[in-house]
Formats: C-alpha cells, structure tokens, sequence
C-alpha cells in the first residue's frame, strides 16, 4: 500500500469557504468599480444579462450537474420568479428585493411539488415532464388577468436608489450578489455531504441507494435549492426591463442556455457554470449589438455541437487530466 | 460461524411481475454470523429474492424481519442503515468517484461522516485495495471492483450480507481472494447469503444451501446432502 496514492488533505472547511466568499466578494465589488468607472449604462445591461445566467446556470447544476436529472423546465422556474414578483408588486407595491424572497419561496415550493411529482422517472422522462411544466406554467399566466395575461404587466422603476448611479447600475448589483450567493451555494452543495451524495446518486441511483444514500430525500432538496435560485434568477426581471409578458419570461432561449452553459463549462463543478454562463452570455451580447439578437440560439446550438464533439466534459473536463 | 439468535426471517414472500409468479411462498430463517448459499438455475427467482430483501422489489406476499424488526415499507437505504448489506451482479462503482470517494458514501450518510476518511481506509485495507484509494474504479481489475463493492458494504457494518454472484466472470485464484474475504468478514459476525454459480465455491463457503427452482425452495439443508438429493440433480444440475 501507498500512502502517496493519496490525494492530499484538504484544506479546513470553514476556511476554505471563507475563502470563496472573501474573493467572490472582492471581485464582485473590483467588477462594481470597473462598470462605474467606465460610466456606460449599457455596462449594467449586459453585466445583469451575463449574470443572470450564470445565478440560472449555477442552480440548474446543483440537479443536472451534480445528480443527474436533466431539467428542460427552466423558463418556468425563472416565470415563477418573475411573476411571484411581479404579484408582490401589485398587490403590496414591493420593491425587487422582497421580489426576490417571495420568488425563492414560491419557485422552492414548486420545485419541491416538481420533485415529488415527477423524480421517480428517469432521464428522458423527467425531462419532458419539466419541459411539460414550464408549457403549463405558460398557459396559467398567459390566462391570468392579474399579472396582465399575454399583454404582460408593466412596473414603474424607481428613479434613483441612494448609494447608486442609475436604477441599471443598483439592479445589475442585486443581479451580482445573486450570482456570487448562487456560485457560492454551488460550491458549498459540491464540498458538502449533499453533493456527494448527488453525485453517488448521478454515478448510479440503485447503488446509492443501496449503501444508505437516501435517494429521494436528497433530489428533493436539490430539486427544491434549484428551482428557488432558478425563481430567484427571475425576480429582478420585471424591474430590470420595466415590463414583461409571458413570451419573454417564458423564453425558449432560457430554457436551453441554462443547460448548455453548464454543459459548455463543465457540469457537475460550481466554476463550470459561470465559465460557461460567461463565455457564452457574452458572445450573445456580443453578436446582439454587432450583428443580430436572432442570432443568440444559433451560437449557443453551434457551441454545444462543437462541446459535444471536442470536449463533451466541457471546458474545466478538458484541462482536468482525467 | 453460526448459531447465534435469529437475524433474518422470512416467512411466505412471494412476488408476482403481472401475471408471472417470480417467487412464492419462500420460507427462511438466517441465524447471527451464519454463511447460507442459496443457488438455482437462471430464472428461478434467486436475485428476485435478494431484491425482495434488500428492498429493491416490494414483495407482494409475506413478511420480512431482520432481528425482529419488520423491512415492509422500508426502502433500501432503511434496510442497509439496520445493517443489511448488499452487492451486485455486475459491479455498480460510482464511476467518477476515487475508490475512497466510494466507501466514504455510505459513510458519510451512516453516521460516521467525522470520521469517514480514516474508516474508508480501514475497509479499503481489509479488501486490500487501500493502495488504489486515490484511482477511479474504471481503473481496477474486473476483481478489485468486486473488492471495492465488498469494501463499500463492509463500510456499513453489516450484519448480513447478500453476496449476488460476487464471483461471476473471475477466474479460480481470483475466486478464492473473495472466498476468504467473505470468510474474514463472516468470521467477524457478519451472516452471509452468498447467491453462486460457481458450485466449488458455494459448497465450501455455505454451511447451509438452498435450492430455487422456478420461484419456490425445492430443498435445504447441508450442502453436499442438498446438492445430492434426486430432485435438485433433475432440476438444477441435470439428470443424466
């Protein structure tokens, strides 16, 4: 026996939690600075359209990445966000920030309901049966009078916040913090007992089972964490654009970046979602202001193809030696 | 190493797949530490019956207890935190986690999670496999994988251990490796249920055999005797 086979003792925990959140925390505030000192209110559009994907990339992981089940559901997460925001508002005039709460409550529940209703199928069953949500999800709202059916439902931004430049630069710092809290709750499910438990139950689900993993216990939570942060993903929406309606809010275009972000960086990793979201965000802001916003699906199907083809473990899989 | 209290019963289970009858009416009593074979032809409800223990399958008839506590209802995780272990027919590693990662699961959701590392360890020696700790089970030989499968239900403390066809594909000496393995491990208390293809190996290993055929024990008893019994030579080995 060799005891240099083995892989050297890892850091404490606690420090090396602390360690994420001290430098998430200081390169969110270095990017904070950068967008103000550039001065450029499109700055805090597109940093708000890069992050959300990667707060909608980081908790689609936590149940595709770490255990497996591929959710096509999303958008209807996200929706659930937007909306349960967009309802807090008009029915108690609440800002973005009780939005987001009430979002992460909402969206948590529905993924818990999701989980028990549809975790006992595998693969590509569940995946239609969340790509069958977000469609039922669509057709309540597209139904509902009171968040303004398909015509959408508009919000009035404030002017100003104090402390803050603009409403862009003060929402593009909410979507901030949600993406360093998202990244942040990535890492800690991945460190944790939970993450290797999800991980056991990607590798093989019976044989988790069968060693004392309780299978079901754990997708549900998982379920449960990524549709709250996927709601939380969408709460800012409404007071970021001013208006929303079901067609946006239910895109097609967040369903599938927010799996071939993950996929592109490296699924089952809390970096590979933000590699991805990053990379593949910005090209589609990019070819947005330089060629056309139609062009955004047919980048991210581009990607994924040469992904699938040249690194199917996506970009960390591929400097990782094994 | 028998003799001790009952640790396993079972009393009239019997499972149905639609209209088929997989097993019926399936009487057992394991003692504490005792070494039982269990053997059939292909399709005689050996592994049904292993499923129904472990949970896999709920039974359709009957009733299961290990050490007086009734399994109905309760889901495998449940049934291998009581003590009751298992493995498979084809090794099932997780496959992106080290051979550490591996034994350190059941660990870490059975109570022992502060000290998981060391105690995987442990078990990993007691497989002689501690020297491949840091490899991915892709890595291992066909019988390091059933080592590893045997490390990972040893890191459950079992009190039984069902042993499905834990020797198959390996070759005479690689046999033996698990023969005393299991040996060890039932020499420190764990009872075993070895189910086996392989007749040099089930007869040495078991100090009681039973014998399925088509879904209902046929016959029980010691080993040499059960396997020279007319109707087991007619139905398993083939009159000639």
């Amino acid at each position: 026996m060799s005891a240099t086979a083995l892989p050297a003792p890892a850091a404490p925990p606690a420090r090396r939690h602390l360690s994420y959140w001290l430098g998430a925390t200081l390169l969110a505030l270095a990017l904070l600075v950068l967008l103000r000192l550039i001065g450029n209110e499109y700055g805090w559009y597109a940093g708000y359209f890069v992050l959300q994907y990667v707060v909608l990339a980081a908790a689609w992981n936590i149940l595709g990445g770490y255990a497996g089940y591929v959710n096509f559901g999303a958008a209807g997460f996200m929706a659930t966000g937007t909306y349960t925001a967009v309802v807090l508002y008009e029915a108690l005039g609440l800002g973005v920030l009780p939005g987001i709460l009430g979002a992460a409550v909402v969206a948590g529940l529905l993924g818990l309901g999701t989980g028990y209703l549809t975790l006992r199928l595998r693969g590509v069953y569940f995946s239609i049966a969340t790509l069958c949500l977000a469609v039922v999800l669509q057709t309540l709202v597209v139904n509902w009078d009171y968040v303004g059916g398909s015509r959408g439902a508009y919000v009035i931004r404030p002017m100003t916040v104090p402390g803050f430049v603009s409403y862009g630069e003060y929402i593009f710092a909410v979507m901030l913090a949600l993406a360093v809290l998202a990244t942040g709750i990535g890492r800690t499910v991945e460190l944790s007992r939970l993450g290797r438990g999800l991980q056991a139950i990607r590798d093989n689900e019976r044989a988790a089972e069968a060693v004392g993993v309780p299978t079901l216990r754990l997708k549900l939570i998982a379920t449960t964490l990524s549709g709250a942060l996927m709601g939380v993903a969408g709460a800012p929406l409404p007071f970021y654009a001013g208006y929303v309606n079901p067609d946006g809010a239910f895109n097609l275009a967040y369903a599938v970046n927010t799996i071939a972000m993950p996929l592109i960086g490296g699924a089952g990793t809390w970096l590979g979602p933000v590699i991805g979201a990053v990379l593949l965000a910005t090209l589609q802001q990019a070819a947005t202001v330089t060629i056309s916003s139609a062009l955004n699906l047919w980048i991210t199907g581009w990607m994924l193809v040469l992904f699938v083809a040249l690194a199917p473990r996506g970009i960390l899989g591929w400097f990782r030696k094994r | 190493m028998s003799g001790g209290e009952v640790l396993l019963r079972a009393e009239g289970v019997g499972k149905r797949f639609g209209g088929f009858v997989a097993l019926q009416g399936i009487d057992l009593e394991l003692r504490a530490g005792e070494r039982l074979g269990l053997i059939g032809p292909n399709g005689s409800g050996k592994s049904t019956f292993v499923n129904c223990l472990s949970g896999d399958f709920a039974a359709h008839d009957g009733r299961v207890t290990l050490a007086g506590q009734p399994l109905a209802g309760l889901k495998p995780h449940r049934r291998a935190r009581l003590g009751l272990a298992r493995t498979f027919q084809l090794p099932q590693p997780f496959a992106s986690l080290s051979v550490l990662e591996n034994v350190r699961v059941p660990l870490l959701f059975g109570g022992e999670a502060a000290a998981a590392t060391p105690r995987a360890l442990e078990c990993l020696e007691e497989v002689e496999l501690a020297g491949k700790a840091a490899r991915l089970p892709r890595e291992l030989t066909q019988v390091e994988q059933r080592r590893l499968e045997l490390a990972r239900a040893i890191a459950l403390r079992p009190r039984l251990l069902i042993a499905d066809e834990a020797m198959a594909g390996l070759s005479h000496a690689e046999v033996d490796q698990i023969l005393a393995l299991l040996l060890r491990l039932n020499a420190a208390g764990t009872a075993v249920i070895m189910i086996e293809h392989i007749m040099r190996a089930v007869t040495e290993f078991s100090e009681r055999l039973l014998v399925f055929v088509a879904g209902r024990k046929i016959a029980e008893g010691a080993p040499r005797a059960v396997l020279a019994l007319p109707e087991v030579e007619d139905a398993y080995l083939g009159r000639q």
